[in-house]
């Protein structure tokens, strides 16, 4: 009764718009913010990093140099460096980190006493931070003082200047990112599992199937939505790699460890190359972009395929 | 017939011990470096540098806190990252819900285009765009002694709201939020409505308590997000009475090189706040994990 009399008062004033037009004009308020957001802290830095790219902007002049940037970001051997940096700490982590997360993920996905507690052991490193994580690996890998050099003294091996030596540095920093980075997709691989109907393996069961085979043609094929949905984000936070290089080896021995992102921070905020720095952004930007649609469009036709 | 039946008992028992074993072997290689910090962070300076090395400690000090905390600031750190994630934390929560209802539930001319614009961003990496956001944040207008076209002052730069309005919501958190609201049944919208209820009514006293775990998520995710974040601060302060804690570690590594006591001491009192409202939060850091890993 009060909710009839409320509207007949406040009747007037809505009558104006239909419900519709003012149901549509309360959602535009509601995402105000968000494309404010969007605007001023997304969508114009993209644009800026674009047009900054054709500038040999350093803070305090501007001018335009046309490709030149470009022309240097093909041409210098740092780049090339850098790129082959980054697409080989891409190729060591993404398998690793992947088979190894897939791996645990069969081993927790039972019911057992105690299970809860393996899988939070599991997830711990992943609550470290990349500073943390890399001052902590750093002391593992330390010559004299590190435990990992010890471990190697006890079977005899000689000890190895992990993050000093530019044979080993790269390695050295891919498996503090697979120690860090496993038990995320550990936990996503254990969502997606526990998804498949527990039917298919009893119908695999009675056929005859054997452990391996329930795998490869239940777990496997039923797994593939969640194991492309980690292999793109795995594939663009391979390029994003950062805080434990700037942590543990500021990009060397000699440039061993200086990945594309490494080489953009360095140009940017210490020579102050802001327009180089953005050439290369952009070009990251490009294979990125590139590596995310290639992975959408043929990987996910590939899942439906399957399916 | 007793024979019989105690094989295959043997044999499970045995299966068991070796699922047991293998899960706590991995456990052991997990959590070493954890280990590892918190043992030095406890051994005294004889034993971090014995020419043998020392896995457990034999006397338990504190005198590599005490070095830390004298050596740098960590409380005013922690200070500062409190504030500021606390601000952010808040600030995404009410934010991402408002977009993410307005996404998942509310119906308005090109949100398709547009929700496919924020997904799009979702997958560009922050680093590309790191340079012109400085820039941004450098040039905010009439901040920072800045005028109205960002001429003349340092802008957001040493400034907590430099590193607070870039992060004010997040895309992450619409997309999580848009994927919770549409699983919402009608019913109870449709009731508030012949009510009488107001489009914000709706949102904010029937929708907005239904997503309490889905915040909790999100809340988190934020929080901790914020509490580790290192890049964004490096490039914004400058002034040591500013730093977060991630960036003070840092920098107290870059100055202490070796000093591997009082290292793993602020180390491991870093770590402690994000394992804690894991600990707390578990079930809902799982949920989110699963919702935005399968639904995306």
């Amino acid at each position: 009764m009060t909710t009839l009399i409320h509207k007949a008062i406040a009747a007037p004033r809505s009558r104006r718009l239909p419900p519709r037009t003012r149901h549509a004009l309360w959602a535009y308020l509601f995402i105000a913010p968000l494309l404010l957001y969007f605007v001023v802290w997304i969508a114009l830095p993209v644009l800026a990093a674009f047009a900054l790219s054709f500038t040999n902007y350093d803070t305090a002049h501007a001018a335009w140099v046309g490709l030149s940037n470009y022309r240097a970001a093909l041409t210098r051997p740092e780049v090339r460096q850098a790129l082959v940096n980054t697409i080989q700490f891409g190729v060591e982590l993404i398998p690793l980190n992947m088979a190894i997360a897939l791996g645990l993920a069969l081993l927790v996905d039972r019911q057992l006493r105690g299970i809860a507690l393996f899988r939070t052991a599991y997830y711990l490193p992943v609550l470290t931070s990349l500073v943390v994580a890399g001052i902590v690996w750093t002391a593992l890998y330390d010559l004299r003082t590190g435990p990992i050099n010890a471990l190697l003294r006890l079977v005899g091996l000689p000890p190895q200047q992990w993050l000093k030596d530019p044979a080993l540095a790269l390695h050295a920093v891919v498996l503090v990112r697979v120690w860090k980075g496993v038990g995320y997709n550990m936990m996503v691989f254990l969502a997606g599992l526990q998804t498949i109907p527990q039917t298919l393996y009893e119908a695999a069961m009675i056929d005859g199937a054997n452990a391996w085979q329930r795998f490869r043609h239940v777990t496997w094929p039923m797994l593939r939505p969640t194991t492309f949905y980690i292999f793109v984000l795995a594939c663009i936070s391979a390029f994003q790699v950062f805080g434990e290089i700037y942590v543990m080896t500021k990009g060397g021995p000699a440039g061993a460890t200086k990945t594309l992102i490494y080489l953009i921070y360095e140009q940017a905020f210490q020579y102050t190359n802001m327009g180089y720095a953005s050439a290369l952004a952009f070009v990251l930007f490009l294979i990125v972009g590139a590596l995310a649609i290639f992975n959408l469009v043929w990987l996910s036709r590939r899942v439906d395929y399957e399916r | 017939m007793i024979a019989a039946a105690s094989l295959p008992t043997a044999r499970a028992w045995l299966r068991g011990l070796a699922l047991y074993l293998t899960l706590i072997a991995i456990a052991c290689v997990l959590v070493l470096p954890f280990y590892w910090m918190i043992a030095t962070a406890f051994k005294t300076s004889a034993e971090i540098y014995a020419p043998q090395l020392v896995w457990v400690p034999s006397t338990l000090t504190l005198d590599n806190f005490r070095k830390a905390l004298a050596a740098a600031p960590f409380g005013l750190y922690a200070r500062n990252t409190l504030l500021v994630a606390g601000v952010i934390t808040a600030t995404t929560l009410f934010f991402c819900a408002l977009a993410g209802y307005a996404f998942g539930r509310m119906r308005f001319w090109g949100r398709e285009t547009l929700f496919t614009l924020l997904i799009l961003a979702m997958v560009l990496p922050g680093e590309v765009t790191l340079i012109p956001r400085f820039l941004i944040a450098r040039h905010f207008p009439l901040f920072g002694g800045n005028n109205l076209l960002g001429q003349g002052g340092t802008g957001l730069i040493d400034s907590f709201a430099g590193i607070i309005l870039p992060q004010l919501m997040s895309v992450f958190g619409v997309f999580l939020l848009r994927q919770f609201f549409r699983t919402l049944p009608n019913d109870l919208e449709d009731a508030a409505r012949i009510d009488g209820a107001s489009e914000w009514g709706i949102f904010w006293r029937v929708m907005l308590p239904l997503a309490k775990p889905a915040l909790a998520t999100l809340g988190i995710f934020t929080f901790t997000g914020i509490w580790d974040e290192f890049v964004w601060p490096l490039v914004i302060l400058n002034d040591p009475e500013k730093y977060m804690v991630q960036l003070g570690l840092s920098v107290f590594f870059s100055e202490h090189a070796v000093d591997w006591g009082p290292l793993m001491a602020a180390s491991t009192l870093i770590s402690v706040p994000v394992i804690l409202v894991f600990l707390v939060g578990q079930r809902f850091i799982v949920k989110g994990i699963a919702t935005t890993g399968l639904k995306g």
